[in-house]
This record gives C-alpha cells, structure tokens and sequence, in this order.
C-alpha cells in the first residue's frame, strides 16, 4: 500500500542519461583545466636526459629530483624574487585596501557634502584613461619610480571599481543607526570608522583584499615596465626573464665560482617547469579556501543599491 | 564674501570625510588624471628634456595631426583594430553561450558535490597569470617536446613550428581564452540561477514540462537580463584586449604579429620596442576615446533595457 512520497528535490531531478551526458561533459572540461598544471608539476620530476630524449610527457621514463635540488642550490634568484613578490602583495594589498576603504566609506555617507564630486571623479576613470604611454611618463619621469619597489605597488593600489563595489557594501551593510549611536557616545568620525564600520565590513574587505592580493601575486606587467635591477624582479618577471635563457637565474648568484659550471649541468627544461611550480604552488593551495570568498565577492559586486 | 565664509565652514564641517578621501584621490590625479592630460604627447613630437618632465611636454614640438596621419596611413591600424574587434567578438559569443551552458550543466548535475569538484577544478585558470599559461601552452606546442607534436607524429605527422604557423593562432588564441575564463564566468551564471525562485520550476513540473523546456522556458529567460548587461559591458570593452593574452601566450613571436597583434600590444610595442612615443600615444588615445564612446552608447542602451542594471 505505501506509495512512494516526491520529495520536491526529486521533482527537480534531471533524467539518468542527461545526468551521466552532463557530468561527462563538466568533468572533461574540468578535468581539461586542470590538466595543464598536472603535466608541468610532471615535466619538472622528469630526468632532463630523459625529456631530451623523449619530449614532454605524462609517463616520462624515469623521474627525477634534480631540477628542484639545483634550484635550492643556485636558486638566490628564485629566492630574491619570492622575496619580492611577498613583499609586495602584502603591502600592495594593505595600501590597496586603506585607499579602497577609506575612498568609499567618505562618498557612501549621506552627510558628506561633497560625495558627488568625489563619487563622479573616481568613477570617471572607469570611463577614460590616458593610455599606456602617458602613464608610463608619469611613473618614470614625473614620479622618478622606474627601478623602485614602488612602481610595482603603486600603480596598481588604486581602483574605481573596488571602490564601487566597497562603497555598495558600505551602504547596504552598515546602517545609519549605528554611525548616529557612535556620535552620541562621542566618537569622532575617524573613531567610528575604525571602531565601528570597519569591524562590520570584514567580508567587504575580504574580498577587495583578496582580489588584490590576487593581482599583485599574479602582476608581471609592471615589472616589464618598469623594472631592470635583478634584485627587483618578482617571481612572474622572473619566469619570463628564463624563459629564454636560465643565464638569469644565475648571474646574481652568490657563489660566483658556482656559476658557469652550475649553468652547464643545469637541467635546463625542467628547472623552468620546476620554477613554474614554485611560483604557482602557494595560488594552488590557497584557492580552494580563496574560491568561496571570491564567489561572494562576485555576489557582492553585482548588487547595486 | 558670505559665500566664500560658508564654503569655509563647509570644509571645515567635512573635514574628517575629506581627509579620508585625500589619499585616494592623490592616488587618481597622479596614476588616472595626469596621464588623461598626458594625451596632449599625441599631438607632439615627444623629446625626453633633461629638466624633466614638465619641460619635457612642454618642450616637445607641436605637429598636429601628424602621429595619427602617420598610424593610420600604416596598414598597422587596419590590422590591430581588425584583431582586436574580431577576437572579442568571438570571445564574447562564444563565451557567453559556453559559460551559460556550463552553468545550466553545473546546476542540474545531480551530484551537488560532484558539481562543487567540477565547479573547483573550472575555476582554477582564473586564479593563474598570464605567463603561467603561457609555459603550459609552451608544453603543448614547442617544436621538439610538445606534446601536440608528439602526439602527431604517432599518427606520422611531421611535426610543426607553432610559433611561427600564424594560420592556426587565431584558434590557439580563442581556445587559450575559453580555457581561463569559462569556469570563472560560468560561476556568476550559476549564482544567479541559485537566485531563480524554485517554485517556477515545481508548477512546471506538475504542468509537465520536460527538463529541455524548463530550461528553454525558465532558466534562460531569468538570465536573459544578465547576459544582457555582462554582453553589453562586454561592448563597451571591445577594443581594450587582454595585453597578457596576446603578449604571453604567442611568446611575443614577431612571425604572429598579423594575427596576435591588438592595440594593446602595439601600444607597449611602440613605447618599449620601438620607440614610437608618439604614435604609439596616438593609439592609445585612439582606443580611450573609442573605449569612450562604446561605454558610453552601451550604457546608453542598457538603460533603455533595463534601468536598474545601468552602469550609470
């Protein structure tokens, strides 16, 4: 007698067949975007006798430490260059975020007599720029920041469209009420924004931090611009400057004597694919926990007030 | 001199909000204002002047037109609008018909936690750089140890020089593309289709819609304002390409340049390799003031469609 009760979930549920076509489908293509990552992770385990022999492969014959171990030898570079980056992003993402936060907390007040303008002046330059060139004077000339640290922070510390999204979060996530109770109890707009707004915002922040943080990790493009000293070049740059020829990686190293006969012995293919891995490994073990911030990061930016 | 008294007393009444917002707007005069007026160099024969910077705009002749004379009597301005138009035209059909469809798949999976693993490893290319995917394609497609080569030569092909085949690039290109930003597109689809009231779905069913039709009937017409606006920013964006995309992944090959070459990597082309300040200045203002204009007209559109998703 007993009848099988649909749940409403089952109602929903997609046909057997449909449901293998589709996970097949996603599989394949998730698969195939991971891939890539995979087969270089396996490149540089490869013996270079074997690769020079054989190409790059999945399967390769016979592995291989070697890549990895000359690369903690000789690796100063490498090191110098991690350096750098890891500087960078965190002070890049920390000026980022008290520009964004400091920007879009004064036009979303309501009593801040000059929002608009302020509002507009950011906006605009999501509408116009000047172009690569005159940019590119500015930083050099103007500003006097070709081979500083500072070209690879500050050009990218600004950004409208954080702000847009930082100044939305303001508005729809802290209430008036509470900036009128923190003036009642003394605060002066400063304290209240510290004490009060900020704290609130953690998830607002989160995300721009961690979009920054993104950037500046991932950024080669300064560095192309306006980077030449060695001991300046982050680990993207890095990657591209050895891309034709390892003799960067070893012609800041600290053993001179080391040199030209480490250069020679160098497993060449698979201490680039090795750099590569080292250079993406901590974005790899830090996205799955990034992801689910970024999804709501891209909540949060579609919602408009 | 009342006026003056209360703009004043207006200044001093806001004076915590401006101090708050003085470093950001320090930040866009000296990165985003200065360079707008910087444009000036393209109606100059730009000359670095010892005094620096200010002589060395000031100092520079006046020509006019000349630069842009000069670009557009070039066949170089015919074929880096002619790419840039025609790659993200195809990035944004193709695109948006892959990234919709892949969030219709992610959402009807049945396996919710083997939708989140797909939905995981898809999402992966967007977090990588530019220069990192160029080594993966170079693991693909170098000459002697790529694996597209090797893979030709058990079928007895002879092997090919990739990087200087430009008939094949425009497909390497646009493949490149779909790989890194499907996944990433593909989620803000999903999410919106978390958002779709699931009772819609349920009345359907008792009316016996097949899962083609709700799909037909229901999800695509509730995402049909999103891939309104995102299509229609995505016009407004057309003539600004990836710079990484093209620069990285052909590996700056000048044998490719007929078919990677986009404004944005000629602009850097004049200004780091050739020396072009001028023209390559002319360019660039020549993709802001277009830029301009599609952001403008798109906009302009959106808030005719839909007032609501209008940028502003």
């Amino acid at each position: 007698m007993s009848t099988k009760v649909l749940k409403s979930r089952d109602f929903h549920k997609l046909p057997v067949g449909l449901n293998v076509v589709f996970n097949v489908i996603a599989g394949l293509f998730a698969f195939a975007c991971v891939f890539p990552f995979l087969f270089v992770t396996i490149i540089s385990f490869t013996d270079e006798q074997t690769l020079a022999a054989n190409g790059y492969s999945i399967f390769p014959e016979k592995w291989s430490l070697d890549a990895y171990r000359y690369l903690f030898k000789a690796g100063d570079q490498l090191f110098r260059s991690y350096g750098i980056t890891i500087t960078v992003t965190l002070i890049g993402t920390l000026v980022s975020l008290i520009l964004t936060a400091t920007f879009a907390y004064a036009i979303s007040r309501k009593s801040f007599k000059y929002r608009n303008f302020f509002g507009f002046f950011a906006f605009f330059t999501m509408l116009f720029n000047g172009g690569l060139v005159p940019t590119y004077i500015v930083v050099t000339q103007l500003l006097g920041m070709k081979d500083t640290l500072l070209a690879l922070i500050l050009p990218m510390a600004g950004n409208a469209f954080y702000i847009m999204i930082m100044r939305t979060f303001f508005v729809t996530s802290v209430p008036e009420a509470i900036i009128e109770s923190g003036k009642i109890d003394g605060a002066g707009e400063f304290g209240i924004f510290c004490r009060l707004i900020l704290p609130l915002s953690l998830p607002g922040l989160a995300t721009i931090g961690l979009f920054s943080t993104l950037g500046y990790w991932n950024d080669w493009f300064n560095a192309l611009l306006y980077i030449d000293n060695p001991d300046l070049v982050p680990l993207q740059s890095m990657l591209m400057r050895i891309e034709n020829s390892m003799q960067f990686l070893l012609q800041n190293t600290n053993n001179p004597s080391l040199g030209v006969g480490l250069l020679q012995s160098l497993p060449q293919d698979t201490s680039r694919m090795a750099m590569v891995v080292l250079a993406t490994g901590p974005i790899i073990f830090a996205y799955p926990f990034f992801q689910r911030y970024f999804i709501q990061g891209l909540t949060i930016g579609a919602v408009k007030e | 001199m009342k006026r003056i008294g209360g703009f004043f007393k207006d200044i001093n009444k806001n004076k915590v909000l401006l101090l708050m917002a003085l470093p950001a707007t320090l930040w866009f005069l000296f990165f985003s204002y200065l360079p707008m007026a910087g444009v000036v160099i393209a109606f100059k024969e730009y000359r670095n002047s010892r005094d620096g910077f200010w002589a060395s705009i000031v100092e520079s002749k006046w020509v006019g037109w000349d630069n842009f004379k000069f670009l557009f009597s070039t066949n170089d301005a015919y074929v880096i609008t002619r790419n840039t138009l025609l790659y993200n035209i195809f990035f944004i059909i193709v695109g948006l018909v892959l990234a919709v469809a892949m969030a219709i798949i992610l959402a009807e999976i049945t396996n919710k936690k083997l939708a989140k693993v797909y939905q995981t490893g898809m999402f992966l290319p967007y977090f990588l750089s530019w220069v990192i995917v160029g080594y993966f394609v170079f693991s693909f497609l170098s000459f002697d140890k790529g694996m597209i080569n090797q893979i030709g030569s058990w079928f007895g092909a002879e092997p090919t020089q990739w990087y200087t085949e430009k008939a094949y690039w425009p497909f390497i290109i646009i493949l490149v593309f779909l790989w890194k930003s499907v996944g990433y597109n593909s989620v803000v689809y999903l999410a919106a289709i978390m958002g779709i009231d699931k009772s819609l779905y349920e009345a359907a069913m008792i009316d016996g819609a097949s899962k083609w039709q709700q799909i037909r009937n229901i999800t695509l017409p509730m995402l049909k304002p999103l891939m309104t606006i995102l299509t229609l920013l995505a016009i407004g964006r057309i003539f600004y390409a990836d710079f990484g995309l093209f620069y990285q992944v052909p590996r700056d090959s000048g044998a490719l340049y007929s078919v990677t070459n986009v404004i944005d990597t000629y602009v850097y082309r004049g200004l780091k390799a050739t020396g072009e300040i001028g023209m390559s200045t002319a360019a660039g203002l020549y993709q802001s003031v277009i830029g301009f204009t599609l952001v403008i007209l798109s906009n302009w559109i959106v808030r005719k469609w839909d007032k609501d998703n209008a940028l502003f």
